[in-house]
């Protein structure tokens, strides 16, 4: 009994920690994002709740006197356009991986994963130029341009993984009534593949948006910026930090990654072991 | 396969017909997209970054000229750069060391069935879900040096006298620890997902045909759980000190490297060099530095991926 109790104890003692350490900067987003600042700035309130009444003054100066608006526009802008850039080039390059070529297209799947690993701090200075030669520097397509040099690699891993786990019978079946290869790919193959797309799809799309360092490198105009470099940068005002909008800022960009995250978690794990681990 | 429609079909159409339903040749052209993005905007740039490593470019002059190893003389002699190794192994280190325990403990506690878990997974899993840029402003905040939220509680708990509190982002040793532990609350999540994918993934039978045969806890854990998942979770570690090795969001956000270096790590001193300051070919050498560790760490990835069963 005692023994049982100390464990049960112990459990909800290490449940209860690591939940507070993984989850108190979402609370303190909230709280700060609500509070007048004369109830942030001082000292001698307990800071853990609202001492005076909660405010809006902080989301409304974000949406009314910031180019926030401005910036979630942007990262959806250059979500939406990476995420079709790599889906017409990651899906058949994952399917040829699954199905054509045999070793050696594992050995060209492996390769292609593994340009994953290539870092932003090790290409953003080459890249730089590129983009200047390319005439976008300060502007949102060079991201449009540069993005989808991690997502093909990491949804092409991914698209891989499930296309091996759609049985080879379907697209037979598809051949022996006459289909082409890429008939049986196209009009049989993606219909049934449409989950593993539809997480390309958000992944993609988070990827894209989570990204800070290329787009700290190549665009410095305020009305360019995608949302998390707009908010980490271009909301604070020389030295001066508001956290009240600040905070408002980031909780606002926060939620549908969390909603995301959690909704697509499984089908993630999924398609990064392999699509083996079920 | 269809023999009849390409023997009435025009021969032009026949030859598009044929090469559509060659796999080689389809398969090669499916793949062929996504190889010419990764060539073009990869491997072209990796060799440029080479090229200028090696030339004296500067953004100002916008002269090239070949100035062999100097770069890299010059920047390995530098006090700045040997400090900000030091620093990023480090912060590499403890941070990844960190996550793992902390995964592991989390995983574990998600193994048991329990009312809320659903709620508690979701919970965890928001500090690797949220962008870098958005979490690591809001570290700042509650590091901040006057209204520091953790330094409330130290001083009401009395564990620090009122006034004199920790200035964590302000002192040398205490900036490195706090990067630190922003770096292992984002990195804890993936790991603990891993691991319980993992855990959850080695057959029940193997597991219980062992305990019948009388073995214990232990011997369970090391001999037959652990082989079991080693590969899938030796990926997931090298993926996280190669994202945390190469990485420089959490430190430009949080301390921009400061206060004098303390916190300088290669990403951030490649980008204050090369990008800032405008001197490419030396930030282009301390950016190849990377990419020795990045080799050794493809040459684990590929024993691992190639070993990975489940």
């Amino acid at each position: 009994m005692l023994r049982n109790f100390w464990k049960e104890s112990g459990f909800v003692a290490a449940l209860v920690g690591l939940l507070v350490f993984a989850a108190f900067p979402f609370y303190w987003m909230v709280i700060t994002a609500f509070k007048r600042d004369s109830d942030l700035y001082n000292l001698d309130y307990n800071p853990f709740v609202f001492n005076e009444p909660p405010t809006l003054e902080h989301v409304n100066l974000l949406f009314n006197q910031t180019a926030f608006v401005r910036w979630v526009e942007n990262s959806l802008i250059i979500g939406i356009a990476v995420v079709a850039i790599t889906l017409v080039t990651a899906i058949p390059a994952g399917y040829s991986l699954a199905r054509m070529g045999g070793r050696k297209a594992e050995g060209l799947g492996i390769g292609i994963f593994l340009t994953y690993l290539v870092p932003p701090t090790l290409l953003f200075l080459p890249l730089a130029r590129v983009i200047s030669l390319a005439g976008l520097q300060d502007s949102l397509w060079s991201l449009v341009l540069v993005y989808p040099t991690f997502t093909i690699p990491f949804c092409t891993w991914l698209m891989m993984g499930f296309f091996k786990s759609v049985p080879r019978a379907i697209e037979e079946a598809a051949i022996v009534d006459g289909c082409s290869l890429l008939g049986a790919f196209v009009k049989v193959i993606l219909p049934v593949s449409l989950p593993g797309i539809l997480t390309v799809v958000i992944f993609t799309f988070t990827l894209t948006m989570q990204e800070f360092i290329y787009a700290l490198t190549f665009i410095s105009t305020e009305s360019q910026v995608p949302v998390t470099l707009g908010v980490a940068t271009d909301l604070v005002r020389g030295d001066i930090f508001y956290w009240g909008s600040l905070m408002a800022a980031a909780l606002i960009a926060s939620v549908p990654f969390a909603i995301l995250y959690n909704l697509f978690l499984d089908r993630f794990i999924m398609g990064i072991t392999g699509g083996a681990m079920k | 396969m269809s023999a009849d429609y390409a023997a009435i079909a025009p021969p032009s159409a026949r030859r598009v017909r044929w090469s559509l339903d060659h796999a080689d040749f389809l398969g090669s052209l499916l793949v062929a997209p996504a190889v010419l993005f990764i060539l073009c905007l990869v491997a072209v740039p990796f060799f440029l970054a080479i090229y200028y490593s090696l030339s004296a470019y500067n953004m100002g002059t916008l002269s090239f000229s070949f100035v062999g190893l100097d770069n890299f003389i010059a920047v390995t002699k530098s006090e700045i750069f040997r400090r900000s190794l030091m620093n990023t192994l480090l912060f590499t280190v403890a941070s990844n060391l960190i996550a793992l325990v902390l995964g592991k403990i989390a995983a574990l506690l998600l193994l048991r069935e329990f009312r809320g878990r659903t709620v508690v997974r979701c919970l965890l899993i928001l500090p690797w879900a949220v962008p870098v840029a958005l979490a690591a402003i809001t570290w700042r905040w509650m590091l901040d040096s006057m209204y520091s939220v953790i330094n409330w509680v130290l001083v009401h708990s009395h564990l620090v006298p009122a006034y004199v509190w920790p200035n964590w982002l302000g002192e040398e040793g205490l900036a490195m620890i706090s990067i630190i532990v922003i770096q292992a609350w984002r990195l804890f999540p993936f790991s603990a997902i891993i691991f319980l994918a993992g855990l959850t993934s080695v057959p029940k039978t193997i597991v219980d045909a062992a305990y019948v045969d009388g073995a214990g806890y232990w011997r369970r854990t090391f001999q037959i759980v652990l082989p079991v998942i080693l590969p899938i979770m030796m990926v997931a570690m090298l993926f996280g000190l190669v994202f945390t090795f190469t990485d420089m969001s959490v430190v430009y956000l949080v301390t921009k490297g400061g206060p004098t270096n303390s916190t300088q790590v290669l990403g951030s001193l490649a980008f204050q060099v090369g990008i800032l300051s405008g001197d490419v070919g030396r930030g282009a050498a301390i950016s190849l530095y990377f990419f020795p560790f990045l080799l050794v760490a493809t040459y684990f990835l590929l024993r691992y991926l190639r070993r990975r069963e489940i």
